[in-house]
């Protein structure tokens, strides 16, 4: 599990080039370089705000940015169509922060949506499926309960399994680590690699727990101020020497992300003008 | 002495305009309607969903239509009883009550108790949807959160509120009826005789079910409009079901003006 691989050598599964996006005034991505290598596991971190869930809708094309090419499969995503989008993205599982299971429906229902929604399959053979991935992430005998009798942590299994019931080429894990205990830590972190693994399936994690996405990943880019920082595998980034990986993988509270949200003159806003340089 | 508050330094957001936002969010409603009539055909196949909202939005509002339904036709039968007996025509009651019922009061007093049943219902269901990701939820798994949650509300509004403004004139008629003749001593056939001898089936009940369909529409469209556009946050919602029971009551009250004077 915490063996680091080298990236694959064939194309990516996804190309990123020259990333620009503002969003509410503010620059979200200054030309941002990424390459997602098929059958790995990439990391996407950076310190909070850096837009790494907003790369995540970039990539799904929830959100078209300024300038720059997303290339999934091949495919250019701010220029598909909606119908397009949506059979793209028919291979795409996405596993939210919140979970986002309808409240509506029970585990059983919740994990079989996506499949009643799209294939016509005889009721047996869709039971078979949604069963089998509800054994994967260990909550088969949760099947009739409804989202609001889970725990967080069963619920992201769920959402989990909801992601994975279409067999997915690619699937984004947004923020999977937040609010869970070590226990349920450790099941999603095992659950990420083995699906990985057993189904080749390319996966993208955006989390800004190091220590959790060590175990995991293979590849790791770090965003801060609106580019790539740094990227590599997980050992080799732990041991960088920019300030930007120095300040985030060192948890130090001051440095090239400030710690003082933009503002004028401190005397200034204190009412001290003759104390203002 | 200078001040925290610099009236020079450039405000982060723009003025507030009051007018200029209420036409925004007008516009804004009048695209999402376009958005929901093109999603009709593709909500089609989301038909059990739509037949869901019936029963969620029509029959589950049918205790309160019919109790004030029953209130409201006792009130009048009341009232006009006073009023007629001033002129010797209290043999008229059943004509009066059930014309009014039939055009007016039926109608509207259906649509704005509609909307504070069952479009605050609509509106804190989309709104939570959206404050929980659902909507985006479904939208990452190839489902059109429009054809899928928001058209089949609208259509259930069109078709419940009719029917539920048939179900608060019976039950009108009826508690009329309860006062006029059982208590005040009416005489049975005079009531329903001048009744059935006065009320035009095209002029008078199928005017006021034509109303009732547009009402239907108008608070579907509000309610639905507001949930799926709100904030995500807990006052957003609470603000935008303030707003829809707000906004499709003037509405309701409005358009039946516009709808009374051209279907005279």
């Amino acid at each position: 599990m915490s063996e680091a691989r080298q990236p694959a050598a064939g194309p990516a599964l996804i190309e990123v080039r020259g990333l620009r996006t503002t969003l509410g005034g503010k620059v979200i991505f200054d030309g941002v370089d990424l390459d997602i290598a098929r059958g790995r596991i990439t990391a996407i971190m950076g310190p909070s705000g850096t837009g790494k869930t907003t790369m995540l809708r970039h990539i799904t094309g929830q959100l078209a940015p300024d300038a720059g090419e997303i290339r999934v499969d091949g495919r250019n995503v701010p220029a598909l169509s909606r119908n397009e989008l949506f059979d793209l993205r028919e291979k795409i599982g996405y596993l939210f922060q919140n979970s986002a299971l309808l409240t509506d429906f029970t585990v059983f229902e919740n994990v079989a949506f996506p499949l009643r929604q799209h294939l016509k399959l005889p009721e047996p053979l869709l039971r078979n499926i949604v069963l089998t991935k509800l054994q994967a992430v260990g909550l088969r005998g949760a099947a009739e309960l409804m989202p609001s009798e889970l725990s967080g942590g069963m619920a992201r299994r769920v959402a989990l399994a909801r992601a994975i019931v279409r067999d997915p080429m690619l699937i984004l894990y947004d923020e999977p680590f937040v609010g869970l205990d070590p226990i349920a830590l450790n099941q999603v972190l095992r659950l990420i690699r083995t699906l990985n693994d057993t189904l080749g399936i390319t996966s993208i994690l955006v989390a800004h727990e190091f220590a959790a996405v060590s175990r995991v990943a293979d590849q790791v880019y770090l965003i801060a101020g609106g580019k790539v920082a740094a990227h590599g595998a997980p050992a080799e980034l732990a041991r960088g020497e920019s300030p930007w990986t120095r300040q985030f993988f060192g948890g130090e509270a001051d440095g090239p992300v400030p710690f003082q949200y933009p503002a004028r003159d401190y005397a200034l806003d204190l009412g001290f003008p003759a104390a203002a340089t | 002495m200078s001040t925290v508050i610099d009236p020079k330094r450039p405000t982060p957001r723009r003025d507030p305009s009051v007018i200029g936002d209420a036409l925004a969010q007008v516009g804004a409603c009048g695209l999402f309607l376009l958005q929901l009539l093109a999603s009709v055909p593709r909500s089609l196949r989301y038909f059990k969903e739509t037949i869901r909202q019936v029963w969620f939005v029509g029959a589950m509002s049918l205790a309160i239509i019919m109790t004030c339904g029953l209130f409201v036709g006792m009130v009048l039968g009341l009232q006009l009883y006073y009023v007629l007996s001033i002129f010797g025509g209290t043999a008229a009651l059943g004509t009066v009550v059930s014309l009014s019922l039939y055009r007016e009061l039926g109608p509207v007093v259906t649509a704005l108790l509609f909307a504070g049943r069952a479009g605050t219902s609509i509106t804190a269901e989309i709104g939570l949807m959206r404050a929980t990701d659902q909507l985006a939820a479904m939208e990452m798994m190839a489902v059109d959160p429009i054809a899928y949650v928001a058209t089949p509300r609208f259509l259930a509004g069109i078709v419940a509120m009719p029917l539920l403004a048939c179900v608060f004139n019976a039950l009108g008629i009826f508690g009329a009826h309860f006062v006029g003749v059982s208590w005040l001593g009416l005489d049975n056939g005079t009531f329903w005789s001048n009744m059935t001898s006065s009320v035009d089936v095209w002029k008078d009940v199928v005017n006021g079910v034509w109303k009732s369909v547009a009402f239907g529409a108008v608070v579907a469209l509000i309610a639905v409009f507001q949930g799926y556009t709100t904030p995500p946050t807990s006052e957003g919602v609470a603000y935008a079901t303030t707003r829809t029971v707000v906004f499709s009551s003037i509405v309701v009250l409005a358009l039946d003006f516009v709808m009374t004077a051209f279907l005279m």
